[in-house]
């Protein structure tokens, strides 16, 4: 089993108007790994994972990235005048995968994704749940080694939410790849991770890094077991802790 | 009635029967039917046709009864305009002649105004230095009084259909660049770093996001340059009087021969002629980006 590797060490990001964006980050996520991202409002985590992609350069320290990347945004940023098959056609399109590999791909990750009856369909006939599994599928065309989530499902209700997540894990045992997902949601970060990575407020820097033991594959059931509950509490603790000190500091 | 509960008529056993309506659910099924749509297309065009009427009214009184007939030419009657006008075969061929005159020149000048505003503006799109270099001029163009320039424009280009055509791109090019560029600068942000996470060269970018992307701002640039460019053309026809004469040149003529029904009928025909290009352009638009806009129903 072949998966990518995402590894940052020392990095550190500055903008150019000054605002520290990372403090000092050290990181390996590798193998078959789903790594949650918490941490309040505007502490790096977005940057994280746009450094981890190459859309930013960090200012210190080194990233690396190993392995193809797939990158599922906070919109879905779909292309209003392409339809479903389109979409998710693109990123093998721009990376110049051929025709016919391309569209066997595209039908596999339109089934994966459970889109099959809407792939003639035009983003603005699809619900905001159906928008964001076009991101996924266009995403998953590239059989991607390492895949970067940035609060993907943040903007949908509740129910639509858990059942992404559940989708997502089932594709995540299919097709293993190293993951980072960045949310506002302990739930759902307990839920899909083998590890949960706690920020501190900005300058950013990984603070707690908590295994989750649950074995996969994993049940919807399990969000209501003690277990879980007490996880995901000292995982809000965590957070809030790290909220405070700032405040105080304020 | 908004939908919601509907207390309807008591019924023999003195328990008032409820019906719940749905208001998502609950529209009369005729406007659903054909029949239902066009009652109420109908139902929309009441209104302004009843005004037409009453203005066309309150028209013919005032030219067949409160004006002298010595000056009744100034404000024929609309039956008049229309017997004299269009109905008389002579006058009625030498205006569509006229209309169609300008009408070809109105085309070419949106068509050359369509292929040099979408090159400018694409050209400026790629890089900030061009457009610094390139936009201000764009602006100058539309400051320019096109009634100084015009013998400029005839010495350089003569009196014919060149130069009519000429003034139609020097007024209406301009909404086409600024609608253009704001289209091609306005690409959601996440959609250009998709793009440049799988590594999309500067002409992908800009055949297979920014162009498709621009074109609602772009079309809606095409139909506002239209309508301008049936105005040039007409305003053109009053200086370049060579080759076939426009209905701008039949204007002046019918005005220095006070034949006011002629004149009017030829007005009224330019108007028409800029409605049917700016509704065209409208319903090209709707055909080329119609399908991105949001359904009812989803969200």
């Amino acid at each position: 089993m072949q998966t990518g590797r995402v590894r940052f060490e020392g990095l550190e990001k500055v903008y150019p108007d000054g605002t520290e964006a990372l403090g000092r980050c050290d990181l390996t996520v590798g193998g078959a790994e789903m790594v949650a991202i918490v941490g309040p409002s505007g502490c790096g985590k977005s940057t994280l994972l746009r450094i981890a992609s190459g859309l930013e350069p960090g200012s210190a320290g080194r990233a690396t990235t190993e392995g193809t990347v797939g990158f599922v945004f906070q919109d879905a940023t779909l292309l209003p005048w392409r339809s479903v098959e389109r979409n998710v056609e693109l990123g093998a399109e721009l990376l110049g995968v051929g025709r016919a590999e391309r569209q066997a791909r595209v039908a596999d990750a339109i089934d994966l994704v459970g889109l099959g009856a809407f792939r003639h369909h035009r983003p603005a006939a699809l619900s905001g749940g159906m928008r964001m599994r076009v991101s996924l599928a266009r995403a998953l065309v590239l059989r991607p080694d390492v895949f970067l989530f940035d609060e993907p499902f943040g903007a949908l209700d509740e129910i639509t939410r858990e059942r992404l997540n559940e989708e997502l894990l089932r594709i995540f045992e299919l097709r293993p790849f190293a993951g980072l997902f960045v949310t506002h949601n302990v739930s759902e970060a307990v839920f899909l991770a083998t590890r949960v990575l706690v920020m501190s407020p900005r300058p950013g820097r990984i603070t707690h890094d908590v295994a989750v033991p649950f074995p996969f594959p994993r049940d919807p059931e399990l969000r209501y077991t003690p277990e879980f509950a007490r996880l995901a509490g000292d995982i809000s603790r965590a957070l809030r802790a790290e909220a405070a000190t700032t405040a105080s500091r304020a | 009635m908004t939908g919601g509960v509907d207390v309807a008529t008591m019924e023999p056993t003195g328990i008032p029967s409820v019906i719940v309506t749905d208001p998502t659910t609950s529209a009369l099924p005729t406007e659903r039917t054909g029949a239902g749509r066009r009652l109420a297309r109908l139902r929309r065009a009441g209104p302004p046709i009843t005004l037409a009427v009453v203005v066309l009214g309150m028209w013919t009184i005032a030219s067949d009864h409160l004006l002298q007939p010595q000056r009744r030419f100034l404000l024929p009657s609309p039956l008049a305009v229309l017997r004299i006008g269009l109905v008389d075969a002579h006058n009625r061929s030498e205006i569509l002649h006229g209309v169609w005159s300008t009408a070809q020149v109105a085309f070419v000048g949106i068509v050359i105004s369509i292929v040099v505003g979408v090159t400018l503006a694409v050209v400026m799109s790629q890089a900030r230095w061009i457009e610094d270099s390139v936009y201000p001029y764009a602006v100058v163009l539309q400051t320019i009084p096109i009634l100084a320039v015009v013998p400029l424009i005839g010495y350089w280009f003569g009196f014919e259909f060149r130069s009519r055509v000429l003034v139609c791109v020097m007024i209406g090019i301009f909404p086409i660049i600024t609608n253009s560029l704001f289209g091609l600068k306005a690409v959601d942000p996440a959609l250009h770093d998709l793009f440049t996470l799988h590594r999309a060269s500067r002409m992908t970018r800009l055949r297979k996001l920014q162009l498709p992307a621009a074109l609602p701002a772009m079309f809606e640039g095409f139909r506002i340059s239209a309508g301008l460019s049936v105005i040039g053309s007409i305003i053109a026809d009053f200086f370049f009087r060579q080759g076939n004469p426009g209905v701008g040149r039949l204007i002046d003529v019918y005005r220095q021969r006070l034949a006011t029904e002629q004149l009017m009928t030829a007005v009224l025909l330019s108007s028409l002629l800029g409605l049917v290009v700016f509704w065209a352009f409208g319903w090209l638009s709707t055909w080329a980006v119609g399908n991105r806009r949001p359904r009812k129903g989803t969200a």
